[in-house]
């Protein structure tokens, strides 16, 4: 939910950002604008130290975590289409038929 | 806007070709098939294929009439990306198609994205696989993961706006693509990754039709190391340039 929300926030602030913005500039910002907001919680000691500490930890294991989640889904979810290449069989002898009839030339080699 | 003027839209549907004698046949045939009440032209640009393939294009001309079937040849390999600069430069249509001659693109899909376009006014028309009516045959786990791999890298690193960046089946205006070819400078997958990554910084409308995709020719799918490193650079010259 934290990473739904940080996309949604990374997707209004790259609105913010002119156009014309590099965008390795537009990431360099983000990560820019992380790092201060967790130097400011260190700062202010509002969550305990220890804890804050480990939060860039928390950050990259859970960008790998939604990384290798996506991946997972994706190949799950992986769209194949078997029937297709029937289809295509199909196709292909309707055209050579066809083709032949008109004196192209579709003999293979 | 454009499609409510008088003159009716034409699409030049823009075909390299290395070595594609009998399926270049066969795509022009379902070309005509699935294309009707449309005007249109196929340019064929053949990168002097030693199989014959520019004799086929010639007999075809004699089937379906030389106002259709264009055939612009180049005496070499040149490269995928000059390949369209090439057609494009013989092209009448306001609109232009590009799709690969190996027939894992069906031209069957050509009134969707016609269809679309039209509904949408869109500046580029793009083939998924990735979403609910496309899909893909003939890949092993190895090449699905890959793919997928490759995809969630690009969409957390460029946010480009569309689900599948390397696919090639697409519809431009011929404007559109005219602006964004001349600065393009990647090749092979990288080169239609960064057609659309740069199509989308630019503001143009982009949208996506489902598509199938049959892999007929299983050596051309392997994905080796080299590749992947590719993709990689690619990836990085993206995010510096866009």
């Amino acid at each position: 939910m934290i990473l739904l929300n940080m996309i949604r926030t990374e997707q209004c602030f790259s609105h913010l950002i002119t156009c014309t913005m590099k965008h390795v500039v537009k990431i360099l910002s983000i990560l820019v604008t992380i790092s201060a907001i967790w130097v400011g919680l260190l700062q202010t000691s509002i969550v305990p130290r220890s804890h804050t500490w480990l939060l860039p930890i928390y950050f990259v294991v859970s960008l790998g975590c939604y990384g290798l989640l996506m991946v997972g889904v994706g190949l799950m979810q992986f769209p194949t289409c078997p029937q297709e290449a029937l289809l295509l069989q199909q196709d292909i002898m309707e055209a050579k038929e066809f083709l032949k009839q008109k004196g192209v030339d579709v003999s293979s080699d | 806007m454009e499609q409510r003027k008088e003159e009716k839209n034409k699409y030049s549907i823009i075909i390299p070709t290395y070595n594609e004698r009998l399926n270049i046949a066969l795509i022009v045939y379902l070309i005509f098939k699935h294309l009707r009440d449309v005007e249109f032209e196929i340019i064929v640009v053949d990168d002097g294929s030693p199989d014959g393939t520019q004799e086929v294009v010639k007999q075809l001309q004699q089937v379906y009439g030389e106002d259709h079937i264009l055939l612009r040849p180049r005496p070499k390999k040149l490269g995928l990306g000059t390949a369209y600069i090439h057609g494009l430069k013989h092209a009448s249509g306001n609109f232009v198609v590009i799709m690969d001659a190996d027939l894992s693109h069906h031209p069957k899909y050509l009134p969707s994205f016609i269809k679309k376009q039209l509904e949408t006014g869109a500046s580029i028309v793009t083939g998924t696989r990735y979403v609910q009516g496309g899909g893909v045959h003939g890949w092993n786990l190895m090449r699905k993961l890959t793919s997928r791999g490759a995809n969630v890298l690009a969409q957390t690193l460029l946010w480009p706006g569309v689900s599948d960046l390397t696919g090639s089946f697409r519809l431009y205006k011929k404007s559109v693509l005219e602006d964004i070819i001349s600065s393009v400078v990647s090749k092979g997958y990288v080169f239609q990754m960064e057609m659309i990554v740069r199509a989308s910084r630019k503001g143009y409308h982009i949208e996506e039709v489902p598509i199938t995709f049959v892999d007929r020719v299983f050596g051309s799918s392997k994905l080796g190391g080299s590749e992947i490193v590719e993709y990689l650079k690619g990836l990085v010259y993206l995010l510096v340039t866009t």
